[in-house]
């Protein structure tokens, strides 16, 4: 049978995080080096599937010599760096990061993590004043159609879904970051409604959103109605009934009813992407729809 | 390209024939030859996206916005998914997105060097005259504001300074921009960079040649790319857009770079508050330019130069456009540059209203059609720079300096100014001061130095404060009149000389004011990628906003500093890194104490 | 990126050259192709000589398929097929990707070898990055035809045919297997004309709206004696049965396996309870057998059937239930618990001598499709589907998708305006099987002569009243690809 050829194993570099002595294989950011260490680092805007874009800098981490904070994420270790993942510097930014972030987006629905991290650099976003008197980005969720909910107020600007539209997966290209400064946004071109747009409804813009901006409509609506209740859900991977690519389907379940799909971000066949038959099409599943 | 989709819009006659004009020779993307053969793809795609800021400028002057129906049809012909290029168009101040209120929109600096000069006022001035008139930041006319920039409908964009409500309607029913003015030194014996400025005529290459013009040329083609390289580095030239990084490593990088496409980027894309030398050179010596790019280009072995000037200068725009044509049509630019057999062209490219994409990797961006936001570091533009290539990119000042290097030779530019920072540099002198306007001095000379050959400060002996190096500097105040304007002088004080804004105030002007108005500007200019600098930029306009409102100083101390902290150290690049810069050096010199 | 196919779909649209050609001439193109790289020296001699049989006598088969020939032929500009040829025998590595385009003619079989045919000209096969690949449609074609769900195969592709095959499974089940093969799908419907199939056990497919010439097939399948389907609907074939079983989803709310396109075996796992009384179809199948007199299946698991299966599979033998749960799947072949699976097939081709029987050029014949346009019926009718639905509609009508737009027939500007009808306008749609009523689209990239539509409605458009159920000898594969139709205006019909 067919050997799979192996690419020449990568030389190793040496470098120093926290005092330590860590050795990783050539081509390895500074945040592979920390988890390979246990050295446990926020982060946002990376995912495993998404090529790095750095733009939410809470992973930032203190390298010798550079003047400036270096992002962990995108940064390639390189032999002899001195790194410091916990110094006074990096916390503060690390703190600043969340605290301007909250202060003008919602993150009630962000990830257990995101909390976390916020106890633990002690971030206090009432420091930037009253939220009715500073700018924030609230306005009302866009519910244009039955598949997708967008709730802008609870968009980080992360940038996630629009690598996942555009060249890391899907390549429609419906949404794009539009404005500038505070300002910023994702957006269709000129606004349109997301029907009117190129959208082909792969919801992996949703599958990569880190913050519950972007949400099935039956999470919305369950949400909505206090019915949302992670807790009872329980999560079950089987594959896609709907073609020959054998994309992995995560079924979240509550109530013996499919309540939203997901997809390992670590699986060969398709990084955790879908198509809109893996992502919607499971209502046949359901005895009402 | 993907399966795009596309709207039902239709563009007008001006638009399509607009952006038809832009797209060229090189066609569109999407080639059907008969029903059953179409060539497209990504290839094709790539090659074509950086007219995509040209064509949405296209649409801009045809209609007076990017309308639907214009967008749409330059991304058909591009095929560029309607989405970005709606992302493109909404980062640019200069694109508007909804129908013209009137064929003209009459810009009105209200920036920190404007704003003295009764900035606010002319633009209700301006509307109660029935002008679309809108605040704008700086527009690099600092030496005589208040500054206009008249942006016009199917025609040609026009600058009025200082503007007036009669100065406007003169510009417009004329057609024509005020005539530049002379920098104040022209004509003296000591200028190096200024030499020609005010002297020779800057639409005529002759005149140019007449005035010693294209002997760098000769003398650099004769050396060969090699000891051209060295010269630059013998004569110890450092980059003049603030970053001092040493040309003639940058030039050795990019050269060594064998085998690969590689790019020739001028910088003109001249935007920090209170900085204006750059438009001077352009405008009154624009041939210097255009062969020091020359020198630069075949000495990197770059084939493609590209010019990026900012849109509010749309003089030195037009002179620089037609000094590219007229050293083309003489065989200094093109397939055979004078003779040697090297190829080196120019391709200008006009920015649209952000001050981000003065920062390197942004311009880069911006060229390649996509939105300014710059790129992160490593790698650099050494070796991917430009559509990914290696990349040397040079502001104009910087550029101009090779001129002298070539002919003078490296060793004698080094024996000038201070060892460390060898050469002379333009100063953008504005504010209180009896002659504002560039100057070109040594380094070493001092700041007090400065303000006496612009005829000292007006109305005192000593400035209130002084801002330099631009939005991106700092406040200074009168215990540094005697600091020597080197590199290494003003590092070691915590200063930097930045673009060489030298803006100096007097008793009489609203610091409290003039500092929020810089945070405003970083807050206007921040491209909005990463979370320090979107947010934190606003913040501190907030903060600001809340001092001159009463806001107690002391409540608002540690936030400043927190925020202070985060954009330095945390932001992606220089805009968010230096945006609390100006504002912390005013709270330690106490400029914000006397907030009302 | 090339992309051949009558229309310039959203795929073609990523290509950098889009080939639009005439519906059913894809093995002239093909023989076309090859004649151009043995005309051009551009054939990998070396791998052709070593690994394969019967070059010469293909390249004197397709000598008088010139470029000039083929364009005839296909529609296609020479210049461009010269291209095409070109670039895929000159490019370090090249893949040929194929749908149902390709199988879904009366030569469909054919259709692949004459593909077969060009990769083995470059040595484009068998390596990484090289290779022929068919997109499956459905989540389990292959694994169908992995555990034998074939008239002529054992699972693992064992030959029913071969008696030491059929001995081997016949000793593990302890049954007798019938030495001959079975009817394949097209067969059945034969015979079931013939009145020698009277009972038929429909699992899983909908052929009263999935068959080719609907009318004929519903006819067919009411001369039946018995009919029980087992299905997870109540389709319109379950509406004709006499017993109708539920099932469980296979993918929703049954543990077992399917095996996808690159030839993974993957875990699927119930994640809800089936509805009411549907039940697992292993539980079904087993009941059944047991009312057959069967009684010591049991009520075996998902994960008993598979280690049933692995000693009797050579491919599958090394795939242990604990492997595929880890792994998140396996490629096939996997004959022993340490090999890591195989990412591609046919690299004993490039082993020298070469590992196996050489492989064989196919000199095929090109037929142009089985329903010919004439006067009568001059449009070509080729159907397709939607990215947001799947086949008969019966999965995907149930949730509301913001970018459906219903069925339609797709027609040229052209030839719309030579008919006189406009988009949104209601016609008569008509083949040599039947007539049904449409709503007319307009394609601007649609070239002349050529029509298409889905079939996911079939209650608003029973397109498969119109298509052609000629089909391939070997696979017995329709050709749903290739109808030829006639539209009229409904008030010309009117006053006719």
């Amino acid at each position: 049978m067919n050997d799979v050829p192996v690419a020449a194993p990568r030389p190793l570099v040496e470098l120093t995080i926290d005092g330590q002595t860590v050795r990783v294989s050539e081509g390895s950011t500074i945040l592979d080096a920390c988890r390979q260490e246990g050295i446990n680092t926020p982060t946002l805007c990376w995912a495993e599937n998404l090529t790095p874009v750095n733009v939410c800098r809470v992973c930032v981490v203190e390298v010798e010599n550079s003047r400036v904070l270096v992002p962990s994420c995108a940064r390639q270790a390189e032999d002899g760096m001195v790194v410091s993942t916990d110094s006074e510097r990096v916390r503060t930014s690390r703190r600043m990061v969340y605290e301007l972030l909250a202060s003008s987006v919602e993150l009630d629905r962000a990830s257990a993590e995101v909390k976390d991290w916020m106890v633990h650099y002690g971030a206090d976003p009432s420091r930037m004043g009253d939220k009715a008197e500073i700018a924030t980005v609230a306005q009302p969720p866009k519910v244009q159609d039955d598949l997708y909910v967008r709730d802008y107020e609870r968009c980080i600007l992360c940038y996630k879904c629009v690598e996942a539209c555009g060249e890391d997966a899907q390549h429609t290209f419906a949404i794009a970051t539009a404005g500038r400064g505070f300002g910023a946004h994702i957006s269709t071109e000129f606004d349109v409604s997301l029907p009117d747009s190129a959208c082909v409804y792969c919801g992996n813009c949703i599958g990569v959103c880190p913050t519950g901006a972007l949400v099935f409509k039956t999470e919305h609506d369950m949400r909505e109605e206090g019915t949302w209740d992670e807790e009872a859900q329980h999560v079950s991977t089987t594959v896609c009934t709907f073609c020959g690519v054998g994309c992995n389907l995560e079924l979240h379940v509550q109530d013996e009813r499919i309540v939203k799909v997901t997809s390992p971000a670590d699986h060969s066949v398709t990084h955790g992407h879908l198509c809109i038959k893996g992502r919607f099409g499971w209502r046949h599943a359901q005895p009402d729809g | 390209m993907p399966d795009l989709r596309f709207g039902d819009a239709e563009p007008t006659a001006a638009e399509r024939e607009a952006v038809d004009a832009v797209v060229g020779d090189l066609g569109p993307v999407v080639v059907a030859e008969g029903e059953r053969l179409v060539y497209a793809g990504h290839s094709r795609t790539r090659e074509r996206r950086h007219l995509l800021l040209p064509a949405l400028h296209a649409v801009q002057r045809a209609s007076g916005w990017i309308s639907p129906g214009g967008l749409d049809y330059a991304c058909r012909q591009l095929e560029v998914p309607p989405a970005e290029a709606w992302g493109v168009a909404t980062f640019y101040h200069l694109f508007t997105h909804e129908p013209p209120e009137a064929a003209d929109t009459v810009h009105v600096c209200d920036d920190v060097a404007c704003r003295p000069l009764g900035a606010v006022g002319l633009i209700d001035d301006l509307r109660a005259a029935g002008h679309h008139a809108k605040a704008s930041p700086c527009l690099g006319q600092c030496e005589r504001g208040p500054a206009v920039l008249v942006q016009r409908t199917g025609d040609a964009d026009l600058t009025v300074a200082p503007g007036g409500v009669d100065e406007v309607a003169v510009a417009i029913s004329s057609r024509d921009s005020t005539p530049s003015t002379p920098a104040p030194q022209a004509g003296s014996p000591d200028l190096a960079l200024l030499a020609r400025v005010g002297v020779v005529d800057p639409e005529s290459l002759d005149d140019y040649r007449a005035h010693g013009g294209y002997t760098a040329l000769g003398a650099a083609l004769a050396m060969g790319p090699d000891r051209v390289i060295e010269e630059v580095t013998t004569a110890g030239l450092s980059g003049r857009g603030g970053a001092a990084f040493p040309t003639g490593l940058k030039w050795r990088g990019v050269a060594d770079q064998q085998g690969r496409p590689r790019h020739l980027v001028c910088n003109a894309d001249e935007s920090e508050p209170g900085t204006f030398k750059d438009r001077v050179v352009m405008e009154s010596d624009p041939f210097s330019l255009v062969e020091a790019m020359t020198i630069a280009g075949t000495a990197i072995g770059a084939e493609q130069g590209w010019l990026y000037i900012r849109g509010e200068y749309p003089v030195a725009t037009a002179r620089l456009r037609n000094a590219i044509d007229a050293a083309r049509a003489a065989g200094l630019l093109g397939d055979d540059v004078a003779g040697s057999g090297r190829r080196f062209d120019i391709d200008l490219r006009s920015g649209a209203g952000a001050y981000i994409c003065g920062e390197e990797t942004a311009l880069f961006n911006s060229i390649e059609g996509f939105r300014g936001e710059p790129r992160n570091k490593p790698p650099f533009p050494t070796t991917h720079g430009l559509f990914g290539e290696p990349t040397a990119i040079n502001n104009v000042e910087t550029l101009v300096n090779v001129l002298p290097i070539v002919l003078g030779g490296g060793a004698a530019y080094a024996a000038t100014g201070t060892e460390r920072s060898p050469g002379t540099r333009l100063f953008c002198l504005s504010g209180r001061v009896a002659s504002p306007g560039v100057y070109e001095h040594e380094f070493g000379i001092t700041l007090r130095g400065v303000l006496e050959a612009a005829g000292g400060v007006v109305g005192a002996d000593e400035p209130h404060a002084v801002l330099l190096g631009g939005a991106a500097g700092f406040f200074v105040r009168s215990e540094q009149l005697d600091l020597p304007l080197t590199l290494e002088d003003t590092r070691a004080a915590g200063v930097s000389l930045g673009s060489g804004v030298v803006m100096v105030f007097g008793e009489e002007d609203d610091m409290v004011d003039t500092v929020r108005r810089v945070a405003e500007f970083f807050r206007d200019e921040s491209c909005g990628q990463c979370v320090p600098c979107r947010v934190g930029t606003i913040r501190q306009e907030e903060v600001l906003a809340r001092l001159r409102d009463d806001a107690s100083l002391d409540d608002e101390r540690d936030l400043l500093d927190d925020l202070a902290a985060v954009m330095r150290d945390a932001s992606i690049c220089g805009l968010g890194q230096t945006a609390a810069g100006a504002v912390r050096s005013a709270l330690d010199l106490g400029l914000l104490e006397g907030s009302r | 990126m090339w992309a051949v196919d009558p229309r310039r779909s959203a795929s073609a649209k990523f290509a950098d050259v889009w080939l639009g050609i005439d519906v059913g001439t894809d093995i002239a193109l093909a023989h076309g192709v090859a004649r151009e790289i043995i005309a051009a020296g551009l054939v990998n001699r070396e791998f052709v000589d070593r690994a394969t049989t019967g070059f010469d006598e293909f390249a004197d088969y397709v000598d008088e398929w010139t470029l000039e020939r083929t364009e005839e032929v296909t529609g296609v500009p020479a210049a461009a097929i010269r291209e095409m040829a070109h670039a895929y025998a000159t490019a370090p590595t090249a893949q040929i990707l194929w749908t149902l385009g390709i199988t879904e003619h009366h030569t469909g079989v054919d259709n692949v070898l004459s593909l077969c045919n060009l990769a083995l000209l470059t040595g484009h096969v068998g390596r990484w990055g090289s290779g022929l690949c068919p997109l499956r449609g459905q989540n389990n074609v292959q694994g169908g035809g992995d555990m034998g769900a074939l008239p002529n195969k054992l699972p693992g592709f064992q030959d029913v045919e071969d008696d030491a095959a059929r001995a081997k499974f016949e000793a593990a089940w302890g049954t007798s297997i019938p030495a001959a093969n079975g009817w394949n799908l097209t067969q059945m419907f034969e015979a079931m004309g013939r009145d020698e199939l009277k009972a038929l056990w429909v699992i899983g497919e909908n052929p009263v709206d999935s068959e080719a010439d609907a009318n004929h097939a519903r006819a067919l399948m009411e001369r039946l004696d018995v009919m029980v389907v087992q299905d997870v609907f109540m389709t319109r074939t379950a509406e004709m049965a006499d017993v109708v079983l539920p099932a469980a989803l296979g993918w929703a709310e049954s543990d077992g396996t399917v095996t996808n396109s690159e030839r993974r075996v993957q875990r699927t796992r119930a994640a809800v309870p089936p509805p009411g009384q549907a039940r697992q179809e292993i539980d079904i199948v087993a009941a059944l057998a047991e009312h057959m007199g069967a009684t010591d299946w049991g009520r075996p698991t998902a994960e008993e059937l598979w280690d049933e299966l692995r000693p009797l599979s050579p491919m599958h033998t090394g795939m242990s239930w604990a492997r595929i749960e880890e792994e998140g799947g396996i490629q096939w072949p996997c004959p022993e618990e340490e090999h890591p699976g195989s990412p591609f097939l046919h690299g004993r081709l490039w082993e020298n001598p070469v590992g196996g029987r050489p492989a064989p050029f196919s000199c095929i014949p090109w037929q142009p499709p089985v329903d010919e346009l004439s006067e009568e019926f001059p449009l070509r009718l080729t159907t397709g589907r939607a990215l947001d639905s799947y086949n008969t509609g019966v999965q995907t009508d149930k949730y509301n998708s913001p970018i459906r737009t219903g069925e339609a027939l797709d027609m040229s500007a052209a030839d719309a305006s030579a008919l006189g009808v406009e988009a949104g306008e209601r016609v008569q749609v008509s083949s040599r099987r039947g007539s049904i009523e449409m709503t007319v689209a307009i394609d601007a990239t649609l070239q002349k002569g050529l029509a298409f539509t889905t079939f996911h409605f079939p209650e608003l458009a029973d397109v498969n009243k119109l298509t052609s159920d000629a089909h391939d000898p070997k696979a017995g594969t329709a050709e749903f690809k290739a109808a030829a139709i006639r539209v009229d205006k409904l008030e010309t019909l009117v006053d006719a």
